[in-house]
């Protein structure tokens, strides 16, 4: 049996699917179930209120994840840092930082691999303002947290969210390139000569793929599922417990600098994907706009503090400072053009 | 054999490490095994993924954290190359 199941991955995977198909559809009956029958909740309470959110949005979430994880873990075995790094070589400048927002959304990319990615791509001579592209790209757009708003919040809102990503990671990548910046870089970088050819990638029959996606849910889903459901329990409370428009006063589309001062405060807080997204899902709930909801997801999880401490072995501390504002300039914009439209 | 794990020291590249000890155990191996740290050294064995390792002077393995089983075969294959 096991050797049969080791052959035909595939076929596995594919069967596996209507379950998860029936459990997704089953979620709504059950908490209703759960709250209203079994738990015997009074109706528009609001610690009632706060419960079904929570029981409702948790397993919706981590079943939407492990999906998307899956797929994405297969489709980023297709990708590699050294195909995007060949593909990139000798592109024309705006050519090239279209490319790399692109291929920054599908290579593969954790946050220590960020140094050894731009020292790599750097050697190779592609210039510092396509890699910005994509070193801004990886983070930004993040498959888990499109996913997550395409299941909370419709493909529109998806769309709106990946497509602005690129354009910011495009633009500012263009115009990092321009300021020809290349004088911040840590002098030794220029200097690095790779002794050796590195090992081309392993055998990659789809068996092999698909072990990779299930790695990839193992290591997301198994990071993750807390700040998950912490974030939906947070988003439980403002859902139960804030009042409607509550947000509106802050996060509201009248209130001209709310969306700088969300994307401030976005900015030094870390977050994975998953689990901001709950937490953006109760405040738009609460009358925050779409725009200032987007700014603040987008500086959240595309501008890390880390991520700059790591950067701040090869950037020298004005590059780093530029490459924030020129982001965090982006986002504003992005944010004011859909508080404007919406 | 000297055996080099390319890293800064994020959870992956001790996990690699703590595996290669004990594969190394298994097949009854003694190897000299370096951590290497500094990016600027990590970068000139051309690798963009860390964590990596790297097998008397050859990158084998760049970008994941195999099992103990895999990487004891790498190991192996590193000692008799294959025809």
């Amino acid at each position: 049996m096991k050797e049969l199941i080791q052959k035909n991955k595939l076929s596995v995977a594919i069967l596996t699917l209507p379950l998860w198909i029936l459990l997704y559809v089953s979620l709504e009956p059950l908490t209703h179930a759960i709250v209203y029958s079994l738990l015997s909740l009074p109706q528009n309470e609001h610690l009632t209120n706060a419960i079904y959110f929570f029981i409702f949005e948790v397993p919706k979430v981590l079943l939407l994840l492990t999906l998307i994880v899956f797929a994405v873990g297969i489709i980023r075995t297709y990708f590699s840092p050294e195909k995007t790094r060949s593909a990139l070589e000798g592109k024309p400048l705006f050519v090239g930082n279209i490319m790399a927002s692109l291929l920054g959304i599908v290579t593969p990319f954790c946050s220590c691999s960020a140094i050894p990615l731009f020292l790599g791509f750097v050697e190779a001579g592609i210039p510092l303002g396509v890699t910005f592209s994509f070193l801004i790209a990886a983070p930004m757009i993040n498959e888990v947290a499109a996913v997550l708003l395409f299941g909370l919040f419709g493909w529109q809102t998806a769309l709106l969210y990946v497509s602005t990503g690129l354009v910011i990671a495009i633009s500012a990548g263009w115009v990092i390139g321009k300021l020809k910046m290349e004088r911040y870089v840590e002098d030794w970088v220029y200097k690095i000569k790779a002794d050796h050819i590195a090992v081309e990638e392993e055998e990659s029959s789809f068996n092999t793929r698909i072990d990779r996606g299930i790695d990839a849910i193992k290591d997301v889903v198994g990071k993750v599922w807390i700040y998950i459901m912490l974030g939906i329990a947070v988003g439980a409370g403002v859902h139960g417990y804030v009042p409607e428009n509550f947000m509106a006063g802050i996060m509201g589309k009248d209130v001209w600098w709310s969306v700088p001062l969300s994307v401030l405060i976005g900015v030094p807080m870390y977050s994975n994907a998953a689990g901001i997204i709950p937490i953006v899902q109760a405040l738009l709930g609460k009358g925050a706009s779409l725009g200032t909801a987007l700014a603040f997801m987008m500086s959240v999880i595309g501008l890390s503090l880390p991520e700059m401490i790591i950067l701040k072995k090869v950037l020298k501390i004005q590059l780093i400072a530029a490459f924030a504002g020129i982001v965090a300039t982006g986002i504003i914009i992005v944010g004011y053009i859909f508080n404007f439209v919406y | 054999m000297n055996i080099k794990v390319l890293g800064p020291g994020c959870m992956n590249c001790k996990t690699l490490e703590r595996r290669t000890i004990e594969a190394l155990a298994a097949l009854n191996i003694t190897a000299t095994i370096d951590k290497v740290v500094e990016y600027s050294e990590i970068s000139s064995y051309g690798i963009m993924r860390t964590p990596g390792l790297v097998i008397d002077g050859k990158v084998v393995v760049q970008g994941h954290v195999p099992s103990v089983e895999n990487i004891k075969g790498i190991i192996q294959s590193s000692i008799q190359p294959t025809a």
